[in-house]
């Protein structure tokens, strides 16, 4: 449970980042938190030659706003999300998700850049990017590139950022004053990894889903966008028979894998659960029931 | 290219400088370069929250931090809040409950039931167990912990008033 030796250098600026990582040879890895990162080394699935450190990097911090979009900088801690003014009030979805993610401990330390790179099935941030509609906005050494959350996970643990590429940031459209959004998942243990999770966005028109957004986690190799479920609630007021007809149709939507956790089957009817707490609590139904 | 990092920081309010692996995490840091055993050495991937310890004044995994990245950070250990006397109260509960047992994990309970009661003074049992989520006990005496901190938070507010 020790990790391999490697090298290890720190980063002060951007620019810096990209002339160590140059030098450093194709296996250097960038350390954020670390939160992930360390336990891989220490199970030695991964043995880089270097790391390189980010987590001083000015560039990569702060939280902002302008233009409809909040900004979040990869660096921020998912204990600094959850806290920040900006975030509870403007994209309120990620605080939301923010107690959901690991124990204080980690939350203290972990970053959302780091969540977003490493690209866990299970994790909760993934998911709420692409049902928020967020864009990560990546760097090389030569540029920046917006990349749509919903293109960036392209399958397990795997993303779009080319090599030696970085998100630096975030961004995030605000929530609209019409629109709703909820979190829900369900782990063994609170803080673990969620068997199945779901994030939920939409408007109501004359008590009526539109804009709706429904996208899942744990239940595939990256977040899951649940079309056939959207498409069975929209234009519709949420009565318990439209609720139905939305579960029914993840079977369209879902086909969960298998792990010593969860069974295929186990992961679909806990999904399907979800769905249905999830929308009752959009449209005021279902209070946050206390696990 | 040499795997060893230069570092200074603050460890219980004194200052230390070490030459170390870059590998070396901060368990093994506190424990095996600087003789400070109360922090334990668990999974050594983050699930099990026994070398929790507080760096820069925030609630941390040992197991998760090198101490290469740590140059300049102020590290809090369960020697240095038990000498401080911070605690004091908390460990005394501890104790009246029996919620030590083996003891293995009472450290990184203490740190993360402090951490607690610092931002929620008046926390529910479920608020307790949620904040010490991610703490285990494999005596599973985790009654008693929830007790212990209940019942500190419950003192401190006699003792401060409403």
């Amino acid at each position: 449970m020790k990790a391999a030796p490697f090298s290890y250098l720190r980063a002060a600026s951007l620019a810096d980042i990209f002339v160590k990582w140059e030098a450093a040879g194709a296996d250097a890895r960038l350390l954020a938190g670390g939160q992930s990162l360390l336990a891989t080394l220490a199970f030695r699935l991964s043995t880089p030659s270097t790391l390189i450190d980010v987590s001083r990097v000015p560039e990569l911090t702060g939280i902002s706003a302008g233009g409809g979009r909040i900004r979040v900088g990869a660096l921020t801690t998912h204990a600094e999300l959850g806290a920040h003014p900006l975030v509870r009030q403007q994209v309120p979805l990620l605080a939301a998700a923010v107690p959901l993610i690991a124990h204080p401990a980690i939350r203290n330390r972990g970053t959302i850049g780091g969540s977003l790179a490493y690209a866990d099935p299970a994790a909760e941030l993934p998911a709420c990017c692409v049902a928020l509609e967020a864009v990560i906005v990546a760097q090389s050494a030569t540029g920046e590139r917006r990349i749509p959350a919903a293109q960036f996970f392209t399958g397990l643990y795997a993303t779009a950022l080319g090599e030696r590429e970085l998100i630096a940031g975030i961004e995030f459209p605000a929530q609209q004053a019409q629109q709703r959004s909820t979190i829900l998942e369900l782990a063994r243990r609170s803080g673990d990894y969620a068997m199945a999770g779901v994030v939920a966005q939409a408007k109501f028109e004359d008590a009526a889903f539109v804009d709706g957004k429904v996208v899942f986690f744990g239940v595939g190799e990256t977040p899951v966008a649940a079309g056939a479920a959207v498409a069975a609630l929209t234009g519709r007021s949420l009565t318990e028979e439209v609720i139905a007809r939305a579960e029914a149709a993840l079977d369209t939507d879902l086909d969960p894998p298998a792990d010593q956790h969860a069974s295929s089957e186990m992961r679909r009817h806990l999904a399907r659960v979800l769905l249905g707490r999830a929308l009752r609590r959009l449209c005021g139904k279902e209070e946050a029931r206390v696990a | 290219m040499s795997t060893a990092v230069d570092i200074s920081l603050t460890v219980n309010g004194e200052r230390v400088s070490r030459r170390i692996e870059a590998r070396r995490h901060l368990v093994d840091f506190l424990r095996l370069d600087l003789g400070l055993m109360g922090t334990r050495t668990g999974c050594e991937h983050g699930m099990c929250g026994a070398c929790t310890v507080r760096v820069n004044g925030k609630i941390a995994r040992g197991c998760l931090l090198l101490a290469a990245a740590l140059d300049g950070a102020d590290v809090d250990t369960i020697e240095g809040v038990s000498e401080s006397g911070e605690m004091r109260d908390l460990q005394d509960a501890f104790i009246a409950r029996n919620a030590c047992q083996c003891g293995y994990c009472t450290p990184g309970m203490l740190l993360t039931a402090a951490d607690l009661l610092s931002v929620n003074p008046r926390p529910t049992r479920v608020q307790i167990r949620e904040h010490l989520s991610g703490n285990y006990c494999r005596c599973t005496g985790y009654h008693a912990i929830i007790d212990a901190v209940e019942a500190t938070a419950a003192r401190r507010n006699a003792t401060s008033g409403p």
